[in-house]
């Protein structure tokens, strides 16, 4: 009998779950007028689009090589400020670090209420104060890594074997002691993964930062897009490409030797 | 040198060549670093946001006739439902032949794995702008961006999910003579579900943050109120808007985490 009941509520269960799937989409569809017609009526301007963008124009290749390069230093140097201002957050986030409740409480707070904000909408907001250009960019991303990188760090750190730690209190170590000697060499191979994880992230983020005027090469590509220039887009995109994958596959050769 | 030593000399000169390297891009990066040059006008706009946050429009919350708030959110939320689930549809068929304990050879599945960094690459923003040229501007440019970008995180980390899979109830299947599509059907599919709803909805809270940055270019959504309101610097209505997608990003976050833990 139990195991029967079991069963049937299991049953009611994936019901419940399935229907409530089909109102939010079906709720979606409603509120946004989406419709597969949409896309089939769009199909031939794809095809048209795309017909445009080839060739895509080599010889734009030098020219962007600039824009390219200065995208890939906004996320250097947003990823190592991030990086840096996240490592005391994430200590003071962590429950076998910080002890008193209220001050990991805090920390986390501030720690989630910066990850909801969106990369793009950073920068939205930087560029009015700093102006149009490459601070707002940095800036963006180091408040966006300092989101990612605090979290995962402050996770590893509560993570940490307790061992080293009891045995430096023992031995009378103050904390910055106890902090250097005891904490750091545990999660040092994980905060390097963690940043190398959030610049690979940054590069992306900061090819498309320019189109809010934070610099870099989504600067580029809206100046192509809105002269219709959809042979230099194309040129635009496959650089991003080649640059993102060759860095993603450098970042994770080295992230695999780290951990 | 015996061999220790050697190893201990070649352990040195990677990490003095890492160190190096390392050197050698922040000195080119720093080089070229801007310079912060803080305009007059950004003290207003600092103080103007500031102002914007505690003291927001709350007009703009509700209203009966025309463009608020709710209605803005709500339809970043629908464009996130919807392209979460078109590309949980999608990444299904990828998924499975980039696993390597499914697809037919190695090869197969190393393209896969490629074809799916591929997909992951391209910002939602980027194919937002592309897909805006296709079918116009509004919410369905945009659930066509989210729905083919998250293809490519979805795909992987469910072909990673079936990877993991032991697949002795797929032996036992094929013993008493199921073909491939009972195979995945009654062993793979019950398998892996688990994993598939919960990194669905990791990608849904990610896609959420996505839709409410695509109103920027006019994919429908609460970005395009946003990027009037920082434009013409109403900064009560700016206010306003960042806490509605913070408040309803957190509560997406808070209500998909306590699932996900849940399910797994």
């Amino acid at each position: 009998m139990e195991a029967m009941r079991i069963r049937r509520m299991a049953r009611i269960k994936k019901t419940v779950t399935f229907l409530i799937i089909i109102a939010l989409v079906w709720i979606s569809i409603v509120q946004t007028g989406f419709s597969l017609s949409t896309i089939l009526t769009g199909l031939p301007n794809m095809r048209s689009l795309i017909d445009e963008m080839f060739p895509p124009d080599w010889s734009y290749f030098s020219s962007i090589t600039e824009p390219m390069l200065a995208t890939i230093r906004m996320a250097v140097l947003g990823t190592t400020f991030g990086a840096i201002f996240a490592i005391p957050v994430a200590l003071l986030a962590s429950r076998n670090v910080a002890k008193i409740p209220v001050v990991y409480q805090i920390a986390r707070f501030i720690m989630n209420l910066i990850r909801t904000v969106p990369e793009l909408l950073l920068a939205a907001l930087f560029v009015p104060i700093f102006g149009i250009g490459e601070v707002s960019g940095i800036l963006a991303i180091s408040v966006f890594s300092f989101g990612i990188i605090a979290k995962l760090l402050y996770e590893s750190i509560e993570a940490i074997d307790p061992g080293p730690l009891e045995a430096m209190t023992a031995v009378g170590a103050n904390k910055v002691q106890w902090i250097f000697y005891g904490v750091v060499p545990q999660v040092v191979a994980h905060f390097m993964s963690y940043t190398l994880y959030s610049f690979e992230i940054n590069v992306r983020a900061a090819a498309v930062l320019g189109y809010v005027g934070a610099g870099g090469i989504g600067l580029t590509l809206n100046n192509a897009l809105s002269f219709y220039q959809y042979d230099r887009v194309l040129t635009i995109i496959l650089y991003t490409f080649l640059v993102v994958l060759l860095i993603d596959l450098i970042s994770n050769r080295i992230r695999e030797k780290l951990i | 040198m015996k061999p220790y030593e050697k190893k201990n000399v070649f352990r040195k000169i990677k990490i003095w060549t890492a160190v190096v390297v390392v050197l050698a891009i922040y000195v080119w990066a720093f080089a070229g670093a801007p310079i912060i040059e803080i305009k007059e006008t950004a003290l207003a706009a600092m103080k103007g946001m500031f102002n914007g946050l505690i003291h927001p429009d709350w007009g703009y919350v509700y209203d009966p006739e025309g463009e608020d708030l709710l209605r803005s959110l709500l339809e970043t939320f629908a464009i996130a439902v919807l392209g979460t689930f078109i590309s949980a549809i999608l990444c299904i068929p990828f998924a499975l032949v980039a696993a390597r304990n499914i697809s037919k050879s190695r090869t197969t599945s190393s393209f896969f794995k490629v074809v799916l960094s591929a997909i992951r690459v391209f910002p939602e923003l980027i194919l937002a702008l592309i897909f805006i040229k296709a079918v116009g501007l509004g919410p369905a440019a945009g659930i066509m961006a989210l729905g083919l970008h998250s293809i490519g995180m979805l795909g992987k980390l469910i072909s990673e999910a079936i990877e993991d899979l032991d697949l002795s109830a797929t032996e036992s299947i094929v013993a008493s003579g199921g073909n491939k599509l009972q195979v995945l059907w009654f062993a793979v599919l019950p398998a892996v579900l688990p994993a598939f709803l919960s990194y669905t909805l990791y990608r849904f809270e990610i896609s959420v943050r996505a839709a409410a940055i695509l109103g920027i270019v006019g994919a429908g959504g609460i970005g395009a109120p946003l990027i009037f309101a920082l434009n013409g610097h109403s900064w009560d209505r700016v206010g306003i808007i960042l806490i509605g997608i913070v408040v309803m990003v957190t509560i997406i976050d808070v209500i998909s985490a306590s699932i996900r833990r849940r399910i797994v």
